[in-house]
């Protein structure tokens, strides 16, 4: 379907979790430049799947994969490699924004300095240009010594985002952004979503399917940790193939 | 508003007689029990305050001791307290908060943490007067230190290790899994995220529980006892390896050794009030920088 322009080709891939198969068997292109969303239900292994795609999962001792996620063609858990390079091309943003305890400017040059640029006016530059891209930087601007967590919920996922974009990553993984935030907050971060898409990936987790629906190119609707249905977003809503999508859409269940 | 009111006092009224007797009871008996904690410690500070109040003065901590002790001030006693204490925090945080980074970060759960834990635990209860006779053999005799700073810093050290490796252990465990999430899905690696994120999260927990365990360290006298107290010193120690005077051997000294007991009451009764007073000054200040702290903490 979309295989040509894919960025990750994620090929027969289950995750367990000790003998607890939380991901099974699941086939899934994400094209390049475009928002993919994942819905489904609570525990259904969306989550699980998204963290698998920059090797978040590693951090949980009884985590195993079985099967293929070939970002740009290099499958992503062969044993070479680079986890540490892996993660700065493949960026992500938390449910919670997680901004760390200290300033603004130190938040966002975070990944450069741990990457060893070390000059001032190079890094003033990196800070200034993931801010402006987060669509933060006027809010912020004469604040960057303040504390990250001075910032209001919005503002603090903003941060996060722009933390994130200072790598200059090719792929940002969203595991549900706004769920914490009020409607505003969120709809200036699904603005902004919407313009980062020109320059990155998305691949978006989301309880929230308006959501979905407003800002995604292509869906996956997954449940019991199986991939049900994947498409473009308009057929997914308005015409889903599945009977157990078209429930869930509908509100059905979940 | 009236109605409910009306309808539902002559239950509660029923409800809390019944309660009251025997709720009343053991609330007060709760609450004395609670505040003879703090009637104790008041008692023993009026106490050693009323004694010692008079002996106290600018000549008392700035002068050293003459007339076999019997006048003069405390101050190379003061010195060789700080100076203990000072040294032994200087040997054993570096050692406490790796140990504390090990266990919390690195250790996987089985028997050989098991077996860390449980020394550690077991080193917390060893009375202090078997961290004396430790130092003496080891560190006095063993390694030729004599009785010296350095022996006794390195006692004290051993004695308060525990303690150390507890509290930053507690404050490295309760910086937020998010903070590290962040750091890692950054292209941080594990030793990175440990410098940049975790260790300067939990730095105030950490110095906190230092200051706690300074002011533990320099009342103890069991330790110093055979590792590094002197009976008399004419001054302040030049090198690692002289002995030193120090406050809590200084008071069991003149009040048991020496051949003017009686005579040297108010001294004895100043030089306790000093300790007391550093001791407690040390505590504040840990309490004050951890109630700071919590009150800064936004996450």
């Amino acid at each position: 379907m979309v295989n040509d322009k894919s960025i990750f080709t994620i090929n027969d891939f289950s995750i367990y979790y000790g003998n607890f198969k939380a991901v099974n068997n699941i086939k899934l292109p994400i094209e390049a430049n475009k928002i993919t969303a994942i819905i489904g239900p609570s525990g259904c292994g969306k989550t699980t799947l998204l963290r698998s795609l920059n090797r978040m999962n590693d951090l949980i001792t009884t985590s195993r994969v079985e099967g293929q996620v070939l970002f740009q063609g290099v499958d992503i858990y062969h044993k070479d490699t680079d986890v540490i390079e892996l993660r700065r091309r493949v960026g992500m943003v938390f449910q919670k924004p997680n901004p760390f305890p200290s300033s603004v400017y130190e938040n966002v040059a975070y990944g450069p300095k741990l990457k060893g640029i070390k000059k001032k006016s190079q890094l003033d530059e990196i800070v200034e240009n993931a801010l402006v891209r987060a669509d933060l930087w006027k809010e912020v601007r004469d604040k960057l010594n303040e504390s990250g967590l001075s910032l209001s919920g919005g503002q603090m996922q903003r941060l996060c985002i722009a933390r994130s974009l200072a790598q200059e990553p090719e792929v940002i993984l969203f595991d549900e952004p706004t769920s914490a935030l009020d409607p505003i907050s969120t709809a200036n971060i699904e603005n902004l979503l919407q313009q980062l898409q020109k320059t990155v990936t998305i691949i978006i987790v989301t309880h929230n399917m308006q959501q979905a629906a407003r800002i995604s190119e292509y869906t996956a609707f997954m449940y019991l940790g199986e991939m049900i249905e994947f498409g473009e977003t308009d057929t997914i809503f308005v015409n889903p193939h599945n009977k157990l999508t078209e429930e869930y859409i509908t509100g059905r269940f979940g | 508003m009236q109605d409910t009111e009306s309808i539902h006092k002559p239950f509660m009224l029923v409800r809390k007689k019944r309660f009251n007797l025997k709720q009343g009871f053991f609330l007060s008996l709760i609450r004395m029990l609670g505040f003879a904690g703090a009637i104790t410690l008041f008692v023993i500070l009026f106490f050693v305050a009323y004694n010692g109040i008079h002996v106290l003065s600018w000549e008392f901590i700035t002068q050293p001791p003459v007339d076999a002790m019997t006048k003069g001030g405390i101050f190379p006693v003061i010195i060789g307290t700080v100076a203990l204490t000072v040294f032994c925090m200087i040997i054993i945080i570096p050692i406490g908060v790796t140990t504390a980074i090990f266990l919390s970060e690195y250790a996987k759960p089985g028997l050989i943490l098991n077996m860390v834990m449980m020394s550690i635990y077991t080193l917390a209860g060893v009375p202090s007067v078997v961290f004396g006779l430790f130092g003496l053999a080891v560190f006095v005799v063993a390694f030729n230190f004599g009785m010296s700073l350095l022996a006794g810093s390195l006692t004290l050290a051993i004695m308060v290790l525990p303690y150390i490796i507890s509290t930053s252990e507690e404050a490295i465990k309760a910086v937020p899994n998010s903070f590290k999430e962040a750091s890692f899905a950054c292209g941080a690696t594990k030793w990175q995220t440990i410098r940049k994120v975790v260790l300067p999260t939990a730095m105030p927990g950490i110095l906190t529980g230092s200051i706690l365990g300074t002011a533990k360290v320099s009342g103890e006298t069991a330790p110093i006892m055979f590792t590094a107290a002197a009976f008399f010193t004419p001054g302040v120690p030049q090198s690692l390896f002289e002995p030193v005077m120090a406050l809590p051997y200084h008071i069991y000294v003149l009040a048991t050794a020496g051949t003017h007991i009686e005579e040297t009451r108010p001294i004895q009764y100043g030089t306790a009030l000093t300790l007391i007073v550093l001791v407690l000054g040390m505590n504040l200040l840990g309490i004050i920088l951890r109630s700071r702290q919590r009150k800064k903490k936004a996450w």
